[in-house]
């Protein structure tokens, strides 16, 4: 009905307004590429320890890496029209296949700490603006502060240290326990088990800005008309809290999380490497240490593609916590 | 281009202008006593402060090398009097590693963000100013680089060239700019059309003048804001970089003495934690700054 | 009985006080119209028979008697049966007062499952029945639309339609036209009589516009500076205002009698600007009044109840005006 079409509208909005950015991050992901020293043929050649101009000649020419920039973006752009993001000369198979490997690990991460991260942050926003300037808000206020400072990976660490060393409670390492052949509840119970760390160190810088967030929201908009008119109504305050105060304040706050989401896939490069998790973020500094370009390309591209795929979810959340979004005019 | 001779120029408008330019000026006394008086910003300032005095007299309070190795490895905090805080897996002196490694991370972050400051006002500033197709394509300029993933930015610029201080430090400010750049074309947008912009229009004064001398000391204090909080978030990405061991290997790095210390997690996580507390409460002082200096130019913003 | 009863309310913010010492009574059915400048205190009166007032207000004396029982002392829970179902409010601000997520159905089927034992499916159907009691043309389709779809004057509508939901024997309304245009608010103010004799309920009516008070309204309290100076009824008030502001509030009124802002723009005209009701010493007016003498400024002036045949329940805090007018309002201190 009305919500459908405005949801399509946005969604139409949204894709047309997304196309020229997928270009230009294309093309300023390979030019970046190409300032890299050495290529693949390099790191081959010195790991076979066959370094001699014939061989590096005769690889260079296989992944067409004699070819001039332009002509090589030219066959990048060709290949990427069919889903084709090249050939990874160092792990000898295909980019798409490597990252498609990595992604689900990477996607799992990322949904459940942001997911993580809104939930508490909304709540501890919320509690925060309830009790403004009393002792909750400013204890909160502390610890949010604290998480807001702290590196999202050594928040990681020292969780390890509580929890898994101290406590012996959560793994601490990959994304299952190797070896044991584990079935139906026993083997989600074993996989999450092994998120809950990753995800909260992933989270946690992102819980404080979201509670702030939510509390300055809150507290605005605690302000405004319409909460006298819901009190007029003799509602209960904290429906009115609900309803009408959290729905309004959460527009801005899912504008900032639609911002975050890049730095929230950052930031999982160095969670993924710290707790051993297998996603893109890991496969990125893999490549980085192994200088394989063509993989490093593809993790930065299928990222940014992942931050606008994201983009768009926000923008529909938007469009629905919103009416006044996506109608015309 | 023709320069204007400011005494051709109407008494009216000079004195408009004057105007313009002191707008500021009686508030200066209530401004500082504002500074002053709000706890956030001098408790940021203080733990600041105490991060820069370490850095800058690190060589008095801890004569001698960092990376020397001084006593035996892993003492814990307390175990001998003569490392406070202990010495890491190769018997170097925690405390005088921390105390250099706030060198690293202040000079990362300060000039990472002077970095991105730059890059992000002049493209902010232009996009603002001019708008039309200027505006539209820097635009798309700032939201390519605000799609990419900052974190994997940085790791692929620093992987092209060596990982040195100044090169951790360009690659963090390459990517940090586009903020700025959103921030200061807002600015630009809703200043260019005040009446003190139009008087300086209607003297004939050039683009150059009206950008630099009459919006951009107007479009400063969230940038200042901004500034404090970019420092902040310079120094965790610096510390994350050297937690992957992309760093400088002859620079003492907080980030990096935590990627050291973690092979000690199980036994001696005092190598971790110390360097950790160091960072909190260093970005911490720059967030309690920023808080305190938003509190004060930007009154109406929270509470 | 009076329907409503506030007897010597006073409201303080930090450092300053907003209300002081107002009296006044609503019988059921009529309207009651509160006057006087921004900033007087009557926004705050009103909200205080809510019990909405901001946080950082504090009601410091005084009793609201609402059907015989003080609103003041009823408990939360109590209140919140009161607000929406007896008295309801209408604020002055259309686009700001509905909330701008939620479809205005949404918001009147709020408040009647609220307050009435009603289906979801039968709230709506209410629902629309109220929009269309309002005049909104369309009610059936309009009852999806959100407040951004509809104009100032239709909100207005809306915000009217929820507050006589679930008939209220008591509507506040908080300047319910000043956002508007002329013509929807002479509409507006026409909708509200309606309702009000088809609804039985008592308005307090609050405006600074003296062309709304005397077309719409039964009476006339006026403030000034915290204070009420002057109520009377319509006719008397028209024909002989006592209180020297009250003289200068309609002075100004017949001498630009077709600018639609006279009152804004005549007020100032009144020599000096209204002082804060905090710390003063004598009457509150004295300092702007063309008639105050030394007495004026030693001490505020009790509001004398003044009791004649031809005025009708008449009171003013203005001893000079009452000497004035000699003996044909004997006056008795009150």
């Amino acid at each position: 009905m009305r919500m459908g079409r405005r949801i399509a509208t946005t969604l139409r909005r949204t894709v047309i307004h997304a196309g020229p950015t997928v270009l230009g991050i294309i093309v300023l992901d390979f030019l970046l590429l190409q300032l890299m020293p050495g290529d693949a043929a390099d790191v081959i050649a010195t790991e076979a320890g066959v370094a001699t101009a014939e061989t590096m000649a005769a690889i260079r020419e296989r992944f067409g890496l004699d070819q001039p920039v332009l002509t090589q973006l030219m066959n990048f752009l060709g290949h990427l029209a069919q889903f084709d993001l090249g050939y990874s000369p160092r792990y000898n198979m295909p980019v798409l296949d490597m990252i498609m490997m990595r992604l689900p690990g990477t996607l799992l991460l990322m949904v459940t700490a942001l997911s993580l991260a809104l939930a508490m942050g909304v709540i501890v926003g919320s509690v925060m603006a309830a009790w403004a300037g009393r002792w909750p808000d400013r204890v909160l206020s502390v610890v949010v502060l604290l998480l807001y400072s702290m590196p999202g990976f050594w928040v990681g660490l020292m969780a390890v240290v509580l929890f898994s060393v101290k406590l012996g409670w959560l793994p601490s390492d990959g994304n299952m326990t190797i070896g044991a052949e584990l079935t139906g509840f026993g083997l989600v119970a074993d996989r999450l088990s092994h998120l809950v760390l990753p995800a909260l160190a992933l989270a946690s810088f992102f819980v404080a800005v979201y509670a702030r967030l939510t509390r300055a929201s809150m507290l605005e908009v605690q302000r405004q008309d319409f909460m006298r008119t819901a009190h007029g109504k003799g509602l209960h305050p904290f429906f009115i809290q609900l309803r009408h105060a959290l729905r309004n304040a959460l527009i801005p706050v899912t504008t900032v999380a639609g911002m975050h989401l890049g730095n929230l896939l950052g930031g999982a490069v160095v969670v993924e490497t710290l707790f051993g998790w297998p996603g893109m973020g890991r496969l990125a500094l893999e490549a980085v240490l192994a200088r394989d370009f063509s993989v490093l390309l593809g993790v930065l591209l299928l990222s940014s593609f992942l931050v606008i795929l994201a983009n768009v979810t926000i923008d529909l959340l938007h469009a629905w916590l919103d009416p006044r979004i996506g109608e015309a005019g | 281009m023709s320069a204007p001779d400011l005494s051709n120029a109407a008494p009216p408008a000079v004195a408009a202008l004057a105007d313009v330019g002191n707008r500021a000026a009686p508030r200066k006394g209530r401004r500082l006593r504002a500074f002053v008086r709000n706890p956030t910003f001098v408790a940021g300032v203080a733990i600041l402060g105490f991060f820069v005095l370490l850095a800058l007299f690190a060589g008095v309070l801890c004569p001698g090398d960092p990376q020397d190795i001084v006593g035996a490895p892993v003492l814990w905090p307390g175990e001998d009097a003569e490392f406070p805080l202990g010495t890491d897996s190769l018997g170097r002196d925690v405390l005088g590693r921390l105390v250099y490694g706030a060198r690293a991370s202040l000079l990362v972050g300060i000039s990472a963000a002077a970095i991105g400051l730059a890059i992000g006002m002049v493209v902010g500033s232009l996009a603002g100013f001019f708008g039309g197709w200027i505006d539209g394509l820097l635009t798309r300029l700032i939201e390519l680089f605000q799609t990419t993933p900052t974190f994997l930015l940085v790791v692929v610029i620093v992987a092209i060239r060596e990982p040195s201080l100044q090169t951790i430090a360009l690659a963090i400010g390459l990517a940090s700019w586009p903020t700025v750049a959103r921030l200061v074309r807002a600015q630009f947008r809703s200043l260019r059309e005040s009446d003190f912009v139009m008087a300086a229009r209607s003297l004939g004064y050039s683009r150059t003048r009206i950008i630099v001398q009459e919006i951009l000391p107007n479009a400063l204090p969230p940038v200042i804001v901004a500034a404090s909080v970019m420092i902040a978030n310079a120094i965790l990405t610096e510390a994350g970089l050297s937690f992957l061991n992309m760093r400088d290997p002859n620079v003492v790095s907080w980030g990096g003495m935590i990627g050291d210390g973690r092979d000690q997690l199980r036994t001696a996580w005092f190598l971790t934690a110390l360097p950790g507390v160091a960072i909190a409460f260093a970005v911490l002082s720059l967030n309690l700054v920023g808080d305190g200096l938003n509190e004060i130019l930007n009154p109406r913003s929270d509470q | 009985m009076s329907l409503l009863a506030v007897e010597r309310l006073s409201v303080a913010f930090p450092g300053q006080v907003a209300v002081r010492d107002a009296s006044f009574a609503i019988e059921a059915g009529e309207t009651l119209a509160l006057v006087g400048e921004s900033g007087c205190g009557k926004s705050v009166t009103a909200f205080s028979v809510m019990r909405l007032l901001p946080p950082n207000a504090r009601v410091t004396s005084g009793r609201i008697l609402f059907e015989g029982t003080d609103l003041l002392a009823e408990p939360p829970a109590g209140m919140r049966r009161i607000r929406g179902k007896r008295i309801s409010l209408i604020q002055q601000e259309p686009m700001t007062s509905l909330n701008p997520v939620l479809s205005i159905g949404a918001q009147i089927v709020e408040v009647l499952r609220r307050h009435e034992k009603l289906s979801r499916r039968a709230a709506r159907a209410r629902a629309t029945e109220l929009l269309d009691l309002v005049s909104i043309p369309d009610a059936h389709r309009r009852v999806d639309d959100y407040p951004h779809n509809l104009s100032g004057g239709m909100r207005q509508r809306v915000m009217i339609a929820m507050a006589v939901a679930c008939g209220p024997k008591l509507l506040i309304a908080d300047e319910p036209t000043t956002a508007l245009d002329v013509t929807t608010q002479a509409q507006v103010l026409d909708l509200l009589d309606d309702l009000r004799h088809r609804l039985g309920m008592a308005v307090l009516l609050i405006t600074h516009d003296l062309g709304v008070v005397a077309q719409w309204a039964d009476r006339i309290a006026v403030m000034y500076a915290g204070r009420i100076v002057e109520k009377a009824s319509i006719g008397p008030f028209f024909a002989e205002p006592l209180h020297p502001y009250s003289r200068g509030l309609l002075g100004a009124r017949v001498d630009v009698d077709t600018d639609e802002h006279y009152l804004a723009n005549r007020l100032s005209e009144i020599p000096g600007s209204v002082g804060s009701a905090a710390g003063e010493q004598g009457c509150p007016f004295a300092p702007r009044c063309p008639v105050a003498q030394a007495a004026c400024r030693q001490a505020p002036p009790p509001l004398l109840e003044l009791d004649a045949v031809d005025t009708g329940a008449r009171a003013v805090a203005c001893p000079v005006s009452v000497a004035q007018t000699g003996g044909r309002h004997a006056a008795a201190v009150g």
